[in-house]
């Protein structure tokens, strides 16, 4: 179709060439067909909502009562009241905090210093190690959330034991730094398996002359290691900040709770719209979430892109 | 005389270098702990006889197991869990596989443009981030509480990544095979079922597999949509069980949690032995 035009001869090749790319004699509007369902199921779940969101934010939506049958436009109230609600903000920032810690710290430091630590080890010291982290990030969220209930419980958890902390509840005392450890449980083997083929492609040769020049281990990471695995640095961060800012499952552990001191906005937005009922200022605070996506995903794509083309 | 303090710098360097070993594989070993430590709850506390919230020694027996199975809430919603986790990937396999197909073997204009720019949606209209909306649609469509709206919320958010991977695995089926089919007279349906899909089952099984460990673990979208115990699945269950309950019963949930973990747990080492880092590198989310 495309090169049908481009020369003199084209309209003699075009059709040949079409028919050796289309070996199967699908034809285009076969192809169409084969193509639809699976666009149109995209179209309607997952490119719609994004856009209703835009309409559902400037309405006041609410789960019951007169708003829920027929909602009206109230243009960009919603916007003005989520941006000058202190909680909003409070929101924000906490989860500001989580990405941070939990996410572009803890994750990538602790996924480091583990691919860092095995990477000369061969055997079960290696395979036990690396199927722990992985096993945290394997089994479901529900069941991760439940195992660090149970380790952090208040009279007779596992952490109190070690520690000698008997009676000392951590999701109530320290909620944040709580739910910033689980999520780093639950999500390091990412980096850690990023961090583990990343160092395995660094070269062997740069590494030994580094150490015949007699640099030590800190220089040796400092000039080689790092320069050689910053694309993956770059990557890894971006990919953890992006699906740490998304997830969900903190709330699983405090609920957003005490006193909404862990309430990241994923779980500020669930609270606001569904037990709440409030779906357009829900859906306002939504769209929010959906631009830092956005920006997040196309640092992503700008620096794979640079990547690919090195 | 000279070599003295040229000495006592290399033994000071030494001994620092020696420290830092020391101090990092200390904390390695700390932070390896605290890996484990739910983990070996998770295995031991099902297959003791009074489990506790600490870690001990268990007294062994399997009367944990025999419980489990006459709860009927438990069994059903692993069952409930089989039905989304199954219905999803059927959707997901044969749509994803068709529209792969075709993206592979018809020159679209912007097609890399479309499929990155797919995979870049599914980045962005996060469950988390869309649950508004999402809530909203099904509400409208009258699928709330049913079946056919959580399995298409997650058909919906899963197809781009699928639709990606497998044109990948199809761009690699040479086109040769279709060739020779088409001579002998084989329509393109014929060619598909008896000649793509055959080719194509390694990354159809990977994808099958994939969606269903997807489902299995997802929370968000059947907590959201499903409203009536007996529909949700073990995920949203396993939620319930110690938050509704009061005093928790440690020796069913702690046996829940185990063999609503076991499959995938299973599914993942099995799959990381053949395949690797692929697998589980960017794929999980």
């Amino acid at each position: 179709m495309t090169t049908s035009t481009t020369t003199p001869a084209g309209s003699a090749i075009a059709p040949r060439r079409r028919r050796a790319d289309d070996v199967a004699g699908l034809g285009t509007v076969r192809a169409g067909i084969f193509v639809a369902p699976a666009l149109i199921l995209i179209g309607i779940f997952l490119l719609f909502p994004a856009v209703w969101t835009i309409w559902l934010g400037m309405t006041d939506y609410r789960l019951t009562g007169l708003q829920a049958a027929s909602p009206e436009f109230v243009g960009l109230d919603n916007y003005v009241e989520a941006l000058t609600d202190p909680s909003f903000w409070n929101s924000l920032w906490l989860t500001l905090i989580f990405v941070l810690f939990s996410g572009i710290i803890g994750q990538t430091f602790i996924g480091f210093g583990l691919a860092w630590s095995v990477r000369n080890i061969h055997g079960w010291t290696k395979g036990l190690i690396e199927g722990l982290v992985l096993a945290a990030w394997v089994i479901p969220a529900s069941v991760a959330s439940f195992l660090w209930l149970v380790l952090l419980d208040r009279r007779s958890g596992t952490i109190n034991g070690l520690l000698g902390t008997e009676g000392t509840a951590w999701l109530i005392d320290h909620p944040m730094q709580s739910i910033i450890i689980f999520n780093i449980w639950v999500g390091t083997a990412f980096s850690m398996q990023l961090f583990s083929s990343a160092l395995s492609a660094v070269p062997p040769s740069q590494i030994e002359s580094a150490k015949m020049v007699g640099a030590s281990g800190w220089q040796q990471l400092r000039d080689v290691i790092v320069p050689n695995i910053k694309g993956h640095i770059l990557t890894n961060t971006l990919l953890i900040t992006l699906w740490t800012f998304n997830t969900f499952t903190p709330y699983l552990v405090t609920a957003g709770g005490p006193n909404g001191k862990t309430e990241i906005l994923s779980v500020y937005i669930y609270e606001t719209a569904i037990p709440g009922g409030q779906l357009g200022l829900g859906a306002a605070i939504s769209l929010i979430m959906l631009l830092i996506n956005l920006v997040i995903a196309l640092a992503y794509v700008r620096v794979s892109k640079g990547r690919n083309k090195r | 005389m000279t070599a003295t303090p040229v000495r006592k710098v290399a033994a000071n360097a030494t001994v620092r270098h020696f420290l830092a070993r020391v101090a990092f594989a200390l904390i390695m070993t700390i932070v390896g702990l605290l890996f484990a430590l739910p983990l070996v709850w998770l295995v031991l506390a099902p297959f003791d006889a009074t489990p506790s919230l600490s870690l001990s020694w268990p007294d062994w027996t399997l009367d944990n197991f025999a419980r489990l199975a006459e709860n009927p809430y438990a069994l059903r919603s692993i069952g409930n869990s089989l039905l989304l986790g199954i219905g999803t990937m059927i959707i997901v396999v044969v749509l994803g596989a068709l529209a792969a197909y075709a993206m592979s073997r018809i020159r679209i204009p912007g097609r890399d443009g479309i499929l990155y720019g797919l995979l870049l949606l599914s980045s962005i209209v996060t469950g988390t981030a869309a649950m508004v909306p999402t809530f909203q649609i099904i509400t409208q469509l009258g699928l709330i509480n049913s079946y056919a709206g959580v399995i298409l919320v997650l058909a919906g958010g899963i197809l781009p990544t699928v639709i990606f991977i497998l044109k990948d695995f199809m761009d690699s089926i040479p086109k040769s095979y279709e060739e020779s089919a088409r001579l002998y007279g084989a329509g393109p349906f014929r060619i598909l079922r008896d000649v793509v899909a055959p080719i194509a089952r390694p990354g159809l099984a990977f994808i099958s597999i994939w969606t269903i460990v997807q489902v299995w673990g997802n929370f968000l979208v059947p907590f959201i949509l499903l409203r009536s115990p007996d529909l949700q699945p073990a995920a949203v269950l396993m939620y319930t069980f110690y938050t509704e309950s009061g005093q928790a019963d440690l020796r069913l949930i702690s046996t829940f949690a185990l063999l609503f973990s076991a499959p995938v747990l299973i599914i993942y080492f099995v799959v990381n032995r053949r395949y690797g880092f692929r697998f589980h590198g960017g794929i999980k989310s």
